[in-house]
């Protein structure tokens, strides 16, 4: 039963490093706010739906290529203009003003951040259409298919970023000093609003959708195998899949443990005061951490949408529940923890993949939350957790 | 080259300061000191940009700072030891100082400063590796004051550096202190300990309870009846 084994293991693997990309989302912005972003798994399901709806835009599916959604252009155009208003604005307007006024008027320094999301939004959108023209560019040819789904990942990554940007700027920053409860609310709500906002129909609308295939279907190997064992069998997805997701850990793991910017998010997170203190722009690193989050998040939805093509809605219940499996692999590695939430994650995949397979899908859960019973009872900070740091 | 002008800082309903005033000179060691909460630890944060002062300003080298970002503050050139340390604690002494170069870019200075730095508190060299949440508290103290020397300040802010140590490392860093003003640096010290904290300032401010009581030249403040008795100990 070696071959059963290995294939169970494999399959854990692949799904243990998308739930421990979006472990990590959940345990940075912790590690920096102390504080639970139940909105992270909303981006997680945009990812995935904003993957679906560029690749049917650059005509990857089997239907003819449809155009992208006007409001999205309209949306561009207002913050672009009102970018711009802003930045005279900040230049010129606010010292010219009465003293008495300011206090009603909006304070310098909107402009930079609203030229920062513009230019982003149309970024984004530019990647889409590059994806769209690689894709009719080279119709019909898997390699070229491909590089217009590694296109599609980057916008998809660089949407959920600013989104979360978006996110952390209007709905979390303004209760950085509140309490820990008010933000966590908050939270809900946010996650509660991007659930329906993607259910409109100007949105994804509520159908099911299946997820064009951008890899071609191979089977890299095959081991062993007889008339009654089926083979083991190594498909390009899961490779694939499994190796974006480790490529992106490494590489968040070589910036948060060697480079400076790490450094500076690793100080923020254990007193942001203090790193003030430092000259670290404190607001800056949290809106970076929220970014990356998003970013990884939405890789992970990508990710899974190529390996279960089907598509729920994005309020439906199977989504809830993934982001919930991965924000328990998040805690049973260690909240805060970033090298724990990759463990979580593959410890939960696994385990999740090892239940279906030797007992039966319906019990999965079972072992997950399981899991996560055994770990807070033995070791509360979880795995690789270190007594949590109180914030002064 | 600092002045502060009827600073007013208040915690939700609690004013903390009344509207305080105290200049610092270039090149000048001066002390605030006072009792437990008279609010001198406010006036740091105030002066670094941590809290938002009520009314009043706060200029350095002629411009007002206190709408500034404490981390644009950082990079005008006033560095803060805060009170409690600060020290990184999950971080090594490395990693801590390197936090403090982290507004500059050029490593040769930075690695310059460094050596001074490690050349006045050798005994961080020793522990160069080591996770700063193991050092003493002595060390960490050490370890806070070189981590903001690091950030190249013209202004250094100390809050309470001899808390909590014993005499002899308490003496070692009062001649620390004076060394590093000797080198170029502006210190603006808050003490408890009035005694050395007098000895070592050429001016000085006594706070109680969020209102400047007494001011002028260290020698004078600490011949003084008042100073004696309330914060000398003697009778
Ligand atoms: N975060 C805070 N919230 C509410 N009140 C505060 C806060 N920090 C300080 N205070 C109050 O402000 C006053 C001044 O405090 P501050 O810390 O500046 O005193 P201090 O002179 O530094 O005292 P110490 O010598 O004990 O360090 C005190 O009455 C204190 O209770
Ligand atoms: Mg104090």
């Amino acid at each position: 039963m070696l071959e059963k084994f290995l294939q169970t293991l494999m399959d854990g693997l692949a799904v243990g490093s998308l739930y421990a990309l979006i472990a990590l989302g959940y345990t940075m912005v912790y590690g920096i706010l102390k504080f639970i972003n139940f909105a992270h798994s909303d981006i997680f399901v945009l990812g995935a739906w904003l993957s679906y709806s560029m690749a049917i835009m650059a005509g990857l599916s089997m239907q003819s290529a449809v155009p992208v959604a006007p409001w999205i252009f309209a949306a561009l155009g207002a913050v672009t203009v009102l970018a711009a208003v802003m930045q005279a604005w900040d230049r010129a307007g606010y010292d010219r003003v009465p003293a008495a006024w300011r206090g009603r008027l909006p304070t310098p320094g909107l402009g930079g951040t609203l030229t920062i999301v513009s230019l982003w939004g149309w970024s984004s959108v530019g990647l889409a259409f590059a994806a769209r023209m690689i894709a009719t560019g080279a119709a019909e040819s898997s390699a070229w298919r491909t590089v217009a789904g590694g296109v599609i990942l980057l916008a998809a990554m660089s949407t959920c970023g600013l989104i979360g940007f978006c996110v952390e700027r209007t709905a979390y920053k303004p209760l950085r000093k509140a309490p820990r409860l008010n933000v966590l609310i908050t939270a809900i709500g946010v996650s509660l609003l991007l659930q329906n906002l993607g259910q409109l129909d100007w949105m994804f609308g509520t159908r099911p959708q299946g997820m064009p295939r951008l890899l071609p279907d191979v089977t890299l190997a095959q081991f062993a195998g007889s008339e009654t064992v089926p083979p083991v069998k190594l498909h390009l997805i899961d490779v694939v899949g499994a190796g974006t997701a480790v490529v992106l850990m490494v590489a968040l793991d070589i910036l948060v443990f060697r480079t400076k910017l790490g450094r500076a998010m690793r100080a923020v997170s254990y007193n942001d005061r203090n790193a003030a203190l430092m000259g670290i722009p404190v607001d800056k690193v949290i809106s970076f951490t929220f970014v990356l989050g998003a970013a990884l998040a939405a890789a992970a939805g990508f990710l899974y949408a190529q390996k279960y093509p089907g598509l729920g809605q994005t309020a439906s219940a199977t989504w809830v529940l993934l982001g919930l499996k991965a924000f328990i692999a998040a805690v049973v590695g260690g909240i805060g923890n970033i090298r724990g939430a990759m463990l979580g994650g593959l410890l939960i995949g696994s385990a999740e993949m090892f239940a279906r397979a030797y007992q039966s899908p319906s019990v999965a859960d079972i072992y997950v939350f399981g899991i996560l019973i055994v770990v807070l009872l033995f070791k509360p900070t979880g795995i690789l957790g270190t007594n949590a740091q109180e914030k002064v | 080259m600092l002045l502060v002008k009827d600073l007013v800082v208040s915690y939700g309903a609690v004013k903390a300061l009344h509207g305080i005033s105290l200049e610092v000179r270039q090149g000048e060691v001066v002390t605030l000191i006072g009792c437990n909460g008279a609010g001198k630890s406010t006036t740091l944060r105030a002066i670094s940009g941590l809290i938002r002062a009520r009314a009043g300003t706060v200029e350095f080298e002629g411009k007002p700072i206190h709408r500034t970002a404490p981390h644009e503050i950082v990079r005008l050139g006033i560095a803060q030891s805060p009170e409690g340390r600060g020290i990184f604690a999950n971080m090594t002494v490395e990693e801590n100082l390197e936090l403090g170069a982290y507004t500059r870019s050029d490593p040769e200075a930075i690695a310059s400063d460094r050596e001074w730095a490690l050349s006045l508190f050798p005994r961080l060299r020793e522990r160069f590796r080591q996770n700063a949440g193991t050092l003493s508290g002595g060390e960490q103290q050490m370890l806070a004051i070189a981590r903001a020397l690091l950030t190249k300040p013209r202004l250094l802010l100390l809050d309470e550096p001899s808390l909590g140590l014993a005499p002899q490392v308490v003496q070692t860093i009062f001649k620390i202190i004076r060394d590093i003003n000797a080198a170029g640096t502006t210190i603006l010290l808050v003490e408890q300990n009035a005694h050395m904290a007098l000895k070592v300032a050429h001016r000085a401010y006594v706070l109680e309870v969020g209102v400047i009581k007494m001011q002028g030249p260290a020698a004078e403040l600490a011949a003084s009846d008042e100073v004696r008795k309330a914060y000398l100990g003697m009778h």
